[in-house]
């Protein structure tokens, strides 16, 4: 092989990428030379297949390179190229099959190559990615030391200043501290030196005044014309040990008054305090749910001892305030309950703003939690309604109290009392006004008629007497006539006659009834008996007047 | 309001009578008495030497006039014009004098303090007080420290002995020592009585901010420092109902304390700058006067001629925020003019006027019962001296020049003095009714009668 080697390597040298194939089949050397030879091979085949191919075998060694071809064959595995039978005779099925297996093999190993060939190139581009990335991640690395270090190196400047301006600030608190000392020092040096003066100072005014007294100056008087009397008019008292006693008894008269003045006030502005606070207690007893104990009784019930608990206190301390105690557990027991109720208030006010809160969110559960508005709408109206009342009550009370008040005697209370009735009084005084109207003018009509059936009577009379006379004249004629007539003929209007004669006398008994009647008729008499049959004087006058009216 | 006339003066001493009905006045060295309402002159009393100090006793009966470089004191009789009574201390020299409360006697302070005598005008007893103390204070009239308390009972005396204060109590009938204890100040500066005569606030001089209030008795009740070593207390003014008590302190605040617990309750700030919309300031300018040409008549009137070049002012409402003139304080002198330098309550209590010697032309009205500034005036001069009505909240002002100023919640006025020539209104005086005022310049004195229901 090694020769086969020498002759051909040169070649295969000289001819390059071409023979490498040939080579690569005849040599069967170490598998890197022949991988490298391997890797190249695909280009080659394409270019020269001729003198590529004659290289190995020629026309003179076909046997040998046969034989060869078995050998190395076999030697990988394949059956041989000889029969079996033979070995000269080439098997030429199982030499198809090698080359099958053959092709095969090296579409395999193609295929490897081209994966090998592409993981390579992955690999390759993940060698470049890394690289990059490794350079980048340098870099920053780089930068971020730098950084760390300007920072550091900044915050050493801060740390520097820092130190400057604390330093500056003890030198400035030191300078303030060694000024005040200074300054302490100097006040006390001059008030020294003040004293000192000072000092020499009242020893010259001491002796100046020594020598003002000892040169006994007759200057040094008052000379006055006479004294004046003193202003209270009294004269002047000695000055003992009473008068000082009474000066400092006046003293501190004086001051005791002044203070207990001072008390009065504050008293009367503690009073006024409490007073508010009270009522500020009693109005945030109200506010606090009572009202409102149907739904919410179980929360309440906590509260409903502590609220009587409260009422106890409030009842405690209303009947204490009464006895104006200003003690401290007063005082104490006043502000613990205010601020207990202070706080109940505002757990119901909070308690309310959730339920407000929730009812704008639209959980309106409870039936009982009303709208805002209508509360506030509702609560209007409750004290509108509150204030009519009391509106009413107090006119009402004033009028009472009017009247409870103002009678002073039995004259002015009966009077008084009858007042009431006064206008029932005043209107049957009216309607009285009324009827005796009416009765006078009933009366005057009475009157009227009666005078109208007097009148009528007289007429009537009148009329009869006439009637009787012309009767009478009509008579006598008529008798004269008679007498020469017969008397028959004259029966019928003598019994018309007789009828006129009964009704002559009947008109003239009436005639002297009706002067009976208006004889007797004076005025009111007959006014009164008419009056006491009223319809039927009435109806009579009328039929009278009916009568009067068609004669008249 | 109605101006009398210009009557002659000397060292504005013109003092009207406790009882009101009369006025007296001093020309060099006459003491001139008049009828206050018709200024009649009623006595006319000559003294020995130019009069340098005034003072009405307490019943109206009596007027002592001080000559101090004399060392004399004269007084004179209301009743009895021919009474006279002269008081020579003769070298013990003279520096103050003053009446007792009963009016019946005199208190003398001799030169260099060196005593108080004690003159009694009923008997022939002379009483002499030693170590008094020197209070020197622009606000306080007398240089001594004497204060006696409103109802003239009690009299607290200052003293100084062994470079120690002390405060001595008397009580005046008899001029029995009550009470004598010694004071924690340094160098005692001030005292003065509430007006209810039972607290007596004593502070310490202007390097140490520090008040004590001392009870009737002798009892120390509180004692109150704001601040240390700044230049502390400038002036003290007790309210009238003695409820509470100013401090005005050369930081140009005011701390107001209360009478229950002696602490401070609010403080009063006076800052340069007033930017809060609430409060109203008055700002005095001057408008020129119309000159109707037609009505001049030649040669012009005296009146005419000094109304026509007296510039009128009036005062305008000025818009917030309003900033107001500074004076700058000469750093290195001793008694700077910074500071709350005068300090007053009004009658009923309603209003404290204050005025700021930083701002000098700014009077400040600050609403008591609020506790907070009401009302700014500011003036064209510097504000010389102002005085409240003793009867109703009404402020009467007074800046130099010759013009007074009347102040009210309702309102403000600036009235020109209507004098012939010059009349600097330096000073001012009110009746104690509250009618009317004496307005005092230099040489001159004229009378203002307010009308009795205010207009503006």
């Amino acid at each position: 092989m090694g020769d086969w080697k020498t002759i051909t390597v040169p070649a295969l040298s000289s001819a390059s990428q071409t023979a490498l194939l040939n080579t690569s089949e005849k040599k069967m050397s170490p598998s890197s030379l022949n991988m490298q030879q391997v890797l190249h091979s695909p280009l080659p085949l394409c270019k020269s297949p001729h003198s590529f191919f004659s290289a190995f075998c020629t026309d003179e060694n076909v046997e040998q390179s046969i034989s060869y071809l078995d050998r190395e064959l076999t030697t990988l595995g394949f059956p041989s190229l000889y029969s079996e039978c033979n070995d000269k005779e080439l098997n030429v099925t199982s030499i198809i099959n090698c080359m099958n297996e053959l092709l095969v093999l090296q579409r395999k190993n193609l295929r490897a190559q081209e994966e090998v060939e592409i993981q390579h190139l992955k690999l390759g581009s993940d060698m470049d990615h890394l690289q990059n990335c490794y350079a980048k991640v340098k870099e920053q690395l780089e930068a971020s030391r730098r950084e760390i270090m300007g920072l550091q190196e900044r915050d050493r400047q801060q740390q520097c200043k820092n130190r400057n301006l604390h330093q500056l600030l003890k030198n400035e608190k030191d300078e303030v501290q060694k000024l005040q000392n200074i300054v302490a020092s100097r006040a006390t040096q001059y008030n020294h030196d003040m004293k000192r003066k000072e000092r020499e100072y009242n020893k010259l005014k001491e002796r100046l005044h020594q020598l003002v007294m000892n040169k006994k100056d007759k200057k040094i008087a008052m000379d006055v014309l006479n004294y004046v009397g003193r202003v209270d008019g009294k004269r002047g008292a000695w000055r003992t040990g009473k008068t000082e006693a009474r000066n400092e008894e006046e003293m501190y008269k004086v001051l005791l008054g002044s203070y207990e003045q001072r008390q009065k006030q504050l008293l009367v502005e503690n009073a006024e305090l409490k007073k508010v606070l009270q009522q500020m207690k009693k109005e945030m007893i109200s506010l606090l749910p009572p009202q409102k104990q149907k739904p919410k009784e179980r929360a309440e019930d906590g509260i409903g001892p502590v609220l009587s608990d409260m009422e106890e206190d409030a009842v405690e301390l209303n009947k204490e305030n009464m006895w104006e105690l200003s003690c401290e557990t007063v005082r104490e027991q006043l502000t613990n309950s205010i601020r207990k109720q202070w706080r109940m208030l505002k757990n119901h006010v909070e308690k309310l703003d959730n339920q407000v809160s929730r009812a704008h969110s639209g959980a309106l559960n409870d039936s009982d939690v009303i709208s805002r508005e209508d509360h506030e709408l509702a609560t209007e109206k409750l004290e509108l309604e509150i204030q009519q009342c009391r509106e009413m009550i107090k006119t009402q009370q004033q009028l009472l109290q009017q009247q409870l008040m103002s009678p002073c005697d039995d004259d002015t209370s009966v009077l008084l009392q009858d007042c009431y009735l006064l206008e029932e009084r005043e209107r049957l005084q009216e309607e009285w006004k009324l009827f005796r109207e009416q009765k006078k003018n009933f009366e005057r009509e009475r009157r009227s008629f009666t005078e109208a059936a007097i009148r009528l009577g007289l007429e009537r009379k009148a009329f009869e007497e006439d009637r009787g006379a012309w009767l009478k004249q009509q008579f006598l004629s008529m008798t004269s006539d008679h007498k020469n007539s017969e008397h028959v003929k004259t029966q019928s209007p003598f019994s018309g006659s007789s009828e006129p004669d009964n009704q002559l006398t009947n008109f003239r008994s009436r005639q002297k009834k009706l002067h009976c009647l208006s004889s007797i008729a004076t005025s009111e008499d007959l006014c009164q008996t008419i009056q006491h049959i009223p319809h039927n004087s009435n109806s009579s006058a009328v039929l009278s007047t009916e009568k009067s009216k068609p004669k008249q | 309001m109605n101006f009398s006339e210009v009557f002659k003066l000397s060292g504005l001493l013109c003092r009207v009578s406790p009882d009101g009905k009369y006025l007296a006045s001093c020309v060099q060295y006459r003491l001139i008495v008049r009828d206050v309402n018709n200024l009649q002159i009623l006595q006319l009393y000559s003294c020995l030497d130019q009069i340098q100090y005034i003072e009405w006793s307490s019943d109206s009966l009596f007027i002592l006039c001080a000559m101090y470089k004399r060392g004399i004191v004269q007084v004179w009789s209301l009743e009895q014009p021919d009474w006279h009574c002269k008081i020579d201390e003769g070298s013990a020299g003279l520096v103050a004098s003053c009446w007792s409360p009963d009016g019946r006697h005199i208190l003398n302070t001799t030169e260099f303090h060196l005593r108080i005598t004690v003159w009694s005008l009923c008997t022939k007893s002379v009483s002499y007080i030693k170590y008094p103390k020197a209070c020197q204070h622009d606000f306080l009239i007398s240089l001594t420290g004497i204060a006696f308390t409103k109802d003239g009972r009690y009299m607290a005396l200052a003293e100084r002995r062994d470079c120690k204060d002390f405060i001595s109590l008397f009580v005046c009938s008899d001029w029995q020592l009550l009470r004598h204890f010694d004071t924690e100040t340094q160098d005692l500066a001030g005292i003065e009585w509430a007006p209810n005569g039972c607290v007596l606030a004593v502070w310490d001089t202007c390097l140490e901010y520090k008040i004590l209030l001392y009870s009737l008795d002798g009892r120390l009740l509180s004692t109150y420092s704001a601040y240390e070593w700044s230049l502390g207390i400038k002036s003290v003014a007790w309210s009238p109902s003695s409820q509470f008590l100013a401090i005005g302190s050369y930081d140009e605040k005011v701390r107001i304390l209360n009478h229950v617990t002696w602490k401070k309750i609010t403080e009063f700030e006076h800052p340069a700058t007033i930017a809060n919309p609430k409060i109203i300031v008055y700002k005095e300018v001057e408008k020129c006067p119309r000159v109707e040409t037609e009505i001049l008549a030649f040669p012009p009137a005296r009146v005419e001629a000094s109304s026509l070049f007296s510039t009128q002012s009036k005062y305008d409402i000025s818009q917030i925020p309003v900033s107001l003139q500074c004076v700058k304080p000469i750093a290195d002198r001793a008694n700077p003019r910074i500071g709350i330098g005068m300090l007053s309550f009004s009658p009923d209590n309603c209003f404290l006027a204050t005025k700021n010697d930083n701002i000098p032309n700014a009077i400040w009205i600050w609403d008591v019962q609020k506790l907070k500034l009401f009302v700014v005036l500011e003036q064209l001069y510097a504000v010389q001296l102002f005085q409240w009505d003793p009867c109703q909240p009404r402020l009467a002002i007074c800046t130099g020049n010759s013009k007074v100023y009347l102040w009210s919640p309702a309102g403000c006025v600036s009235v020109q003095v209507p004098v012939e020539g010059d009349f600097q209104v330096l000073s001012l005086c009110w009746h104690s009714n509250g009618d009317c005022m004496a307005l005092l310049s230099k040489d001159n004195f004229c009378m203002c009668y307010l009308e009795k229901e205010e207009g503006k």
